[in-house]
């Protein structure tokens, strides 16, 4: 009973705030600058992770493929097509989001709440700064802008991983990947995609900047704070992820 | 001008406010003053609107602070400059960069003139040179006089200090009260400081204010500081043996 009242205030205040986060800036140039140097945060600190995740998964995907289809009917060049669709419409936009908030979810979560706790958001409070605003708007647009880019990087690398594993390892011939690559592709998949992205990366900004922006205590709240931003964004982004995928595919 | 007006704040069962009523003239240094815990910060951070008070009203001029629209309060927000007791700094910024802050967000000023102006607030709390540095590379009471700097910077109405002369020298101590004085006697801005610091109450309270467990004990100037018969006052400035001493020897 408790669970679900602290629930719902939560996601009262949440909503609340969605509206007090898209005031007009108070200095157009200020929030520019911010959300430059969010986009690069979140982008050039996350290539090399997500880099490294897609092509493994990739490989796996390709590794797990050969070793259930051996001996079937189903012809050799599936492994392009079930590899392509898997990474564009699952693989890439959700594990790279998952892991995302973990890397930068915790960080906008710690950045913020540390902020809050300083007496930072305090101060700019009394210069007349919505910090609201100021402090998640640029957040959030970084997010959604850079966020679809790296998801897109990871659907290629994905694939690229997939070819790896499967043609220089002697799994599949190249000639076989490649017609499966090219094989039933369905354009409405990419945009399924980047639908995604888009959803994912505007929950784990909001949902994180929500857990450090209202951070109460110290250090252990901070950390409170900054594990709960990851294991709540991670679980809507999953809720999202099945109610996208019903409704994109109906 | 700032009136309060029976202001009241509990935490939780705590009552740490009960019932200030109290007027912040113009154009002078009002001092809040009291113990450790006696409730200046909470009346402090209620008077600039960043604690709501349990009950009980804050008038700026002529006008209900807890009434003003969203314009108005963002107008007397820039006229607002605060030092935080525990500074409240930007730490990711060097020093130039937090005094800039205030012009930066609000201001269409070029660069250069907010460097002068930047160089200008350092010199008045004399610490120029520091421009570049980071908070963490300067000492507690220079962050304290930047603080200062950073308040100051948009040329503010009412300035409030928390504390603005904890963990200063003596020397220091002064200088940051004449400045704070001469900042409010020059612009005729409603200055309020919060306290405990005795040579700050002899130096520089025009118009003070004791609080003691949440409640208005004393009011009135340094000139009646040492003729008040208040006892609640004479515990709170001849706290220390010495100066006890001193008072025994006049008498
Ligand atoms: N956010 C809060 N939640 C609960 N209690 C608080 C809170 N802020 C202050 N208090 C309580 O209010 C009382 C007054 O605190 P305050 O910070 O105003 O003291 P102060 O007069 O500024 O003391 P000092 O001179 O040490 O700074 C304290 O007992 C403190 O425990
Ligand atoms: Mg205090």
């Amino acid at each position: 009973m408790l669970g679900s009242n602290k629930l719902f205030y939560h996601l009262g205040k949440f909503m609340i705030w969605q509206k007090v986060i898209y005031k007009k800036p108070e200095n157009l140039r200020m929030y520019y600058n911010e959300t430059i140097r969010q986009m690069y945060d979140i982008g050039i600190g996350s290539i090399s992770i997500v880099f490294l995740i897609s092509i493994f998964i990739g490989a796996v995907t390709s590794q797990q493929f050969y070793y259930q289809m051996e001996g079937t009917l189903i012809p050799a060049y599936y492994i392009g097509y079930i590899v392509r669709d898997m990474t564009i419409i699952e693989l890439a936009p959700t594990i790279t989001c998952l892991v995302l908030a973990g890397k930068v979810g915790s960080n906008m979560a710690a950045e913020i709440g540390g902020m809050r706790q300083k007496e930072h958001i305090d101060a700019m409070e009394i210069m007349g700064v919505n910090t609201s605003a100021y402090l998640v708007q640029p957040r959030l647009i970084a997010a959604v802008i850079v966020i679809p880019i790296l998801v897109t990087m990871a659907a290629i690398v994905g694939i690229l991983g997939a070819y790896l594993a499967s043609v220089p390892m002697g799994l599949f011939s190249g000639a076989d990947f490649d017609r499966g690559i090219r094989e039933f592709f369905i354009p409405h998949n990419v945009t399924m995609m980047y639908v995604k992205a888009v959803v994912f990366a505007y929950i784990l900004a909001s949902v994180s900047c929500y857990q450090g922006y209202y951070v109460k205590g110290g250090s252990i709240e901070l950390g409170e704070a900054s594990t709960r931003a990851v294991v709540y964004s991670d679980i809507l982004i999953l809720v999202a992820d099945y109610i996208i995928a019903v409704a994109l595919t109906a | 001008m700032i009136k309060c007006v029976g202001i009241k704040k509990t935490f939780g069962s705590q009552e740490v406010l009960k019932g200030i009523d109290f007027t912040f003239e113009n154009g002078k240094t009002n001092l809040i003053i009291g113990k450790s815990g006696a409730g200046k910060t909470v009346l402090l951070k209620i008077l600039v609107g960043l604690v709501a008070p349990t009950e009980g009203e804050i008038w700026y001029g002529d006008k209900n602070f807890f009434a003003l629209t969203k314009k108005e309060l963002s107008t007397l927000r820039m006229q607002v400059g605060m030092l935080f007791q525990g500074n409240a700094l930007f730490d990711s910024l060097t020093i130039e960069q937090n005094i800039r802050f205030p012009m930066d967000m609000f201001t269409k000023m070029t660069l250069k003139e907010k460097t002068e102006r930047v160089n200008y607030c350092l010199e008045r709390v004399s610490l120029s040179g520091v421009n570049k540095k980071y908070p963490s590379e300067i000492s507690g009471g220079m962050q304290k006089r930047v603080g200062i700097a950073r308040a100051i910077v948009l040329n503010p109405k009412y300035l409030f200090c928390d504390e603005p002369n904890s963990g200063l020298d003596p020397q220091t101590s002064i200088t940051i009260d004449e400045l704070i004085s001469s900042i409010t006697k020059d612009n005729k801005i409603t200055t309020i400081i919060n306290t405990h610091d005795m040579n700050s109450v002899m130096e520089i309270g025009e118009n003070i204010c004791l609080i003691d467990k949440g409640m208005l004990v004393w009011e009135g100037s340094k000139d009646e500081v040492l003729t008040s018969e208040s006892e609640e006052l004479h515990d709170f400035i001849f706290a220390s043996p010495f100066l006890q001493k001193l008072v025994d020897l006049r008498k």
